[in-house]
């Protein structure tokens, strides 16, 4: 105890250069946790967070069979699992395919184009899809209309939202989410390859016997990552793709926790923490679940 | 890049050029849209409102850009975004060099708890609601401060910071420089953060760009106009359409109006996307590293 008293003394001043941090963490993210528990009171601004009075249950009991519970429940699982399934293999198929041109200069350019519209905003992104996509004038519209087809007001279709939504997000990060496949690819050791080709193993066979098995560990660390967030939908890029004409398929958790506390014109603090507290908490649930499913049968996990 | 020197089969010939050729045309496939908008920024209203721009300008003009130019609230975001991403960003390096020093150093009392602190956090969140309570309480409701304090830290970034600082500066060196009676703060200053350069500059991107593109906290936070960054600016015009026709000069009749509008848009897109495209190329590399440092499991 003395011993290890001396030592945290003689490291004061790490403590001290960690104090910001340590401020900062605790304020704005432990904070915030604490204030989460009005999703169990009835907050009013008079009595504060803690001296609300204590309700139990009573907002999820209200969320869980209100009549937006299954439809928002419904698209933030769709949605999100829609977009993990098109969106986890595409990176990986990018990289196997960049990893066999053996062209320097068209791996790179390929490389350069592919990760730009990472960095494009989200706002911009959107625009830049209304705009595209626009029933008059947007290019896309145009060529079917040459091509002898009806124009489609993509932006206003419920069913089409789900579909805009996660190819848009492949377009924009398929790029970038291939970096770190090529780079467990250059990992893998070449006398394998070497050794594959000598048997007379073709690409595709390499690709399979030799790749997959290499990338394995990385993909199932993303997977996971994937699945944790399975409940947590690109808030941003669902808000600024939502109109009344889509709100049937478009809303999801996030974007109902934001109208209810903040948009409405009667909001409700208390409910809307809670409907992002029981998101919160199962995601957390899924991430430590999936992890653990992934330890036991890979020996791969987060921590 | 694999077997060059080794004969291959014809099997195998037939799988590369497809190869090609599905890289090919996947890289046009992204490229399109944005050659696409490029192209119909630089055209004519007329050109746009008949749909005869398809790969290149048509009627080439600036009338766009000079749109742009005369937008007022354009230049206030501008700058606006410029203060929040500099501030912002100066203020985040510094404080995720000083969560990810001390947690770097083996052996300090109290690290694992810290970590646990750190992590968890990124794991579960109070929320929206309880954040914006902080926020109002805080004061910060309405100013500035609102979009840069509460984004002070990003914790993936101090882990990321702490892995490079664990696997790339040697224990040695501390020793060393213990020895000589170096004190911990100045060990950092004149060692740490010297040796990495390529960390903080990925940090400094990464924190730059998030700061550029964010909107949301602006929505929520902030009510003066005068205050919002770009991307706030740019969701009125964008994907609300709210266009102030009378900020622009010589706007005629309405059909020129509605070419006006639309052709500010695509000359809005590529303004606001061209400083973070324009840089990217020089710091594509850093960021590459920046995700094989994060990767690494520290």
């Amino acid at each position: 105890m003395e011993v290890a008293f001396k030592r945290i003394r003689r490291n004061w001043q790490l403590y001290l250069l960690f104090l910001p941090p340590l401020a900062y963490v605790l304020v704005f993210n432990y904070y915030p946790m604490y204030g989460a528990q009005i999703a169990f009171k009835d907050f009013n601004a008079v009595q504060g967070i803690w001296g609300s009075d204590w309700v139990g249950l009573k907002h999820f009991e209200q969320f869980v069979q209100s009549y937006e519970f299954w439809r928002v429940m419904r698209n933030t699982l769709l949605l999100s699992l829609y977009s993990l399934l098109v969106g986890f293999p595409f990176p990986i198929i990018l990289a196997l395919g960049l990893n066999y041109a053996s062209n320097r200069f068209f791996k790179r350019t390929v490389q350069m184009v592919t990760y730009a519209p990472h960095f494009i905003s989200v706002v911009v992104i959107v625009g830049l899809m209304s705009q595209l996509l626009n029933p008059r004038l947007g290019v896309v519209n145009r060529i079917l209309e040459v091509l002898g087809y009806e124009a489609i007001n993509f932006m206003g279709k419920p069913e089409l939202f789900k579909t805009l939504y996660v190819l848009s997000d492949v377009w924009q990060n398929v790029g970038f989410a291939c970096i770190i496949y090529l780079a467990a690819l250059s990992g893998i050791d070449p006398a394998q390859h070497e050794a594959a080709i000598m048997d007379g193993g073709s690409i595709p066979r390499r690709m399979w016997h030799i790749d997959l098995p290499g990338i394995m560990p990385v993909a199932v660390i993303i997977f996971i990552l994937g699945m944790g967030g399975i409940l947590s939908t690109g808030f941003e890029k669902v808000l600024l793709m939502q109109n009344p004409l889509n709100y049937q398929t478009s809303e999801v958790i996030d974007t109902y926790v934001y109208k209810v506390g903040l948009v409405s014109v009667m909001p409700n603090y208390s409910y809307s923490t809670a409907i992002g507290l029981f998101k919160s908490l199962i995601g957390l649930v899924l991430l430590i679940g999936v992890n653990r499913f992934a330890k036991k049968i890979n020996q791969e996990s987060l921590w | 890049m694999l077997g060059n020197n080794i004969p291959q089969s014809l099997s195998d010939k037939t799988f590369l050029t497809v190869n090609y050729a599905i890289l090919t045309l996947f890289a046009l496939s992204v490229l399109y849209p944005l050659i696409y908008v490029i192209s119909a920024s630089f055209s004519s209203t007329e050109a746009i409102m008949q749909g005869r721009v398809w790969l290149l300008p048509v009627n080439p003009t600036l009338d766009g850009y000079k749109a742009v130019f005369e937008y007022r609230y354009i230049w206030i975001g501008f700058s606006n975004s410029l203060f929040y991403a500099v501030l912002g960003t100066a203020l985040n390096v510094v404080m995720t060099i000083l969560a990810a020093y001390p947690l770097s150093r083996p052996n300090l009392d109290g690290k694992r708890f810290f970590m646990l602190l750190l992590v968890f956090a990124t794991m579960f969140s109070g929320g929206l609601i309880p954040s914006y309570m902080l926020v109002k309480d805080l004061s910060m409701l309405g100013t500035r401060w609102a979009l840069i304090i509460p984004a002070a830290l990003s914790i993936w970034n101090a882990i990321m910071m702490r892995t490079y600082f664990k696997t790339s500066i040697p224990g040695e060196l501390l020793e060393a420089a213990q020895i000589d009676g170096c004190s911990d703060s100045k060990y950092l200053t004149r060692i740490v953060i010297p040796l990495s350069g390529p960390i903080i500059a990925v940090v400094a991107l990464f924190c730059a760009v998030g700061f550029w593109n964010q909107y949301f906290a602006a929505v929520i936070y902030l009510n003066d106009k005068d205050m919002f960054p770009l991307q706030l600016i740019l969701r009125d015009i964008l994907i609300q359409n709210e266009v102030d026709l009378s900020m622009l000069s010589n706007v005629g009749e309405v059909d020129k109006r509605n070419g006006l509008r639309e052709l500010l848009k695509y000359s809005l897109i590529v303004v606001a996307s061209a400083p973070v495209l324009i840089v990217y190329p020089f710091v594509q590399k850093h960021f590459v590293k920046g995700i094989m440092i994060g990767s690494l499991k520290g």
